[in-house]
């Protein structure tokens, strides 16, 4: 199958200081990439070039076989959606006009059940006619994730299935809420939607991903799948964290294991 | 509920500019009016002495009123959805500083070495001088702001505060070179005032209206988004760079125009958005136009009062909507403090 999104050799600078270095990453249509790596290791710069923000020093972004560069900024948005690490609303707009933004100039009953829908699958289905600038950090991002479905959703309808790229959309969420979008996520990439996810859970980034991209020092450290990546050599290698995986923590102390909810999400039982 | 208010703000306008036009130094009943405009009948020596106050000084003066309040109160629509913050105003665009700076070297080198020399300065001279200045402060501005094709919103508004303290340097260098009756003649200017109101002052500024119009609903959506921040506003396809040069363009030519004709004309493009905001939501495609009608009709109020209050002689009105405005802002505000945040 042609690969959707294609970075080749991508090299950020910023001053003297490098941020990205030869960096090259290839993604099929409904394919699931999670980015992990230390904070600084370049995974949001990746992702403001992947999603056209940013113009790389080399090296050049293809998304359906065209550069970034030749879409203008409306037929981008029809093709990617993003969610940013951390919005903030200078007006106190309603939740429900916050997420239908996502429609751009859409109207009509089908934008209002996609803003519904959107709004019932991140769990803010009350909130509708709440100002966004009273709601809570995490309440925030679930909102703007719901504009962020609504978008993806409108582009689908023309275009087909597009791109998801998701920086932490899990930071700020409680448990049963990370699983949420996890399980919207998935559910899009079974539709043919490519996602690409920064996360620093990597237990949320394995129930995620079928392919995890690890990155250190702005280059690719590792990209392959869970099983590959997820070693004590990388985490040792990458955030100097050694002998962390598959150990149980000390006798007595209670710890929550997000695989345990696994029956929570679409696909695999 | 929200629907409503554009056409409640209409009639508000309309019955502001009908009464507007039935006050001043010689009272004209609202039945004399009607006669005025041929509507009903009346008495021929009335109806002849009625309509040449109409339309030579009350009319002109209403319309201008419109024109400008409408222009500033959207003008500080924009500009307060493109600095994300609901106490920007037209002046962030460096367009009062400039206006100001001009129109004081036009007040005081204009008269002292032109007229000194037999020169007149004709009556467009200070208007053209002001509008120049204001459009010059502005793209020196932007400018500045500009690097590479991108337009950094935070330069804007630290550089503008540079450019507001060098123009503040030379008005008072003016001042300081001023005589008395140039000094009374920048002050004045510098409260704003709507007298000597022409038709062909109407006609110069009505066109800005005009543009303004067509262009604010293709900004609306794109101010919109603006609020979620530029980065998103991209993801969201708007063309930020597009939408940034569109509204600096569209402020400093309108409210330059504005300000030329009129003078500095403080609060309404802050106050009107602000109490509109609270009323009807912060989504600029029923904001902007609304804040045009309010400001119109706002304008149309406060110089009422300004032409009456101390008559025969008047009052700046930017003294008129200091006073209207800022105690009104401050109870919207202490009524809305949950609302601000800590």
């Amino acid at each position: 199958m042609n690969p959707v999104l294609v970075a080749t050799s991508i090299a950020v600078r910023i001053g003297a200081k490098t941020l990205l270095d030869d960096v090259a990453l290839s993604l099929g249509p409904g394919e699931v990439v999670a980015l992990v790596g230390a904070n600084g290791a370049g995974k949001s710069t990746l992702l403001r070039v992947l999603s056209g923000d940013l113009v790389p020093l080399a090296g050049s972004v293809r998304l359906n076989g065209r550069t970034l560069a030749s879409y203008g900024p409306r037929a981008l948005a029809g093709h990617r959606a993003v969610l940013s690490q951390s919005v903030s609303v200078a007006f106190p707009f309603t939740v429900a006009e916050i997420v239908r933004m996502g429609a751009g100039d859409g109207r009509g009953r089908r934008i209002d059940d996609l803003v519904e829908a959107a709004l019932a699958e991140v769990d803010l289905g009350n909130f509708d006619e709440r100002a966004i600038t009273t709601l809570s950090g995490g309440e925030q991002q679930r909102a703007h994730f719901a504009r962020v479905l609504v978008q993806l959703a409108c582009g689908e309808a023309t275009h087909g299935p597009g791109v998801l790229l998701l920086d932490e959309p899990t930071a700020n969420l409680d448990l049963r809420h990370q699983l949420d979008v996890i399980a919207a996520a998935k559910s899009r990439a079974a539709r043919g939607v490519t996602v690409v996810a920064i996360l620093h859970d990597l237990n949320l980034a394995g129930l995620l991903a079928e392919r995890i991209v690890v990155l250190n020092g702005g280059r690719i450290d590792s990209d392959g799948t869970p099983d590959q990546v997820i070693t004590d050599a990388m985490l040792e290698r990458v955030l100097g964290v050694a002998d962390a995986v598959g150990r149980v923590p000390a006798e007595g102390t209670p710890f929550v294991l997000p695989h345990a909810a696994r029956k929570l999400l679409p696909g695999k039982p | 509920m929200r629907v409503l208010v554009p056409p409640v703000l209409l009639v508000v306008l309309l019955l502001a500019a009908a009464v507007a036009a039935t006050i001043g130094a010689a009272g004209i009943p609202f039945g004399r009016i009607a006669a005025a405009f041929g509507l009903a009948p009346g008495n021929p020596a009335l109806v002849d002495r009625d309509w040449l106050v109409l339309w030579s000084i009350r009319l002109p003066r209403i319309a201008l009123a419109i024109i400008i309040g409408g222009l500033l109160a959207a003008c500080g629509a924009v500009m307060q959805g493109l600095f994300r913050n609901p106490l920007a105003d037209p002046a962030l665009v460096g367009v009062s500083s400039g206006a100001a700076l001009a129109a004081a070297a036009m007040i005081v080198v204009g008269d002292r070495y032109l007229s000194s020399a037999g020169v007149t300065l004709p009556l467009e001279a200070l208007p053209l001088a002001a509008f120049v200045g204001a459009l010059a402060s502005t793209m020196i501005l932007y400018r500045i702001a500009t690097r590479e094709g991108r337009t950094s919103v935070a330069m804007f508004l630290l550089g503008g505060l540079a450019i507001a303290a060098l123009a503040n340097a030379g008005l008072g260098l003016l001042v300081f070179l001023a005589d008395d009756r140039q000094l009374r003649d920048i002050n004045f200017w510098m409260l704003g005032s709507l007298s000597g109101a022409t038709w062909a002052k109407v006609g110069a500024i009505a066109p800005f209206l005009v543009a303004l119009a067509f262009v604010l609903p293709f900004i609306a959506r794109g101010l919109d988004l603006l609020v979620l921040g530029e980065m998103e506003a991209f993801h969201a396809g708007v063309s930020v760079e597009r939408l940034k040069r569109t509204c600096v363009v569209l402020v400093a030519a309108a409210a330059g125009a504005a300000v030329s004709v009129s003078g500095v004309i403080g609060f309404v493009g802050l106050v009107v958005p602000h109490l509109l905001r609270l009323l009807i939501g912060p989504s600029h495609r029923l904001l902007l136009p609304t804040a045009a009608l309010l400001g119109a009709a706002l304008l149309v109020i406060a110089d009422t009062f300004a032409r009456t209050l101390a008559a025969p002689a008047e009052l700046p009105i930017g003294i008129v909507t200091a006073v209207i405005g800022a105690p009104f802002f401050l109870y919207l505000l202490l009524r809305q403090r949950a609302l601000l945040g800590p």
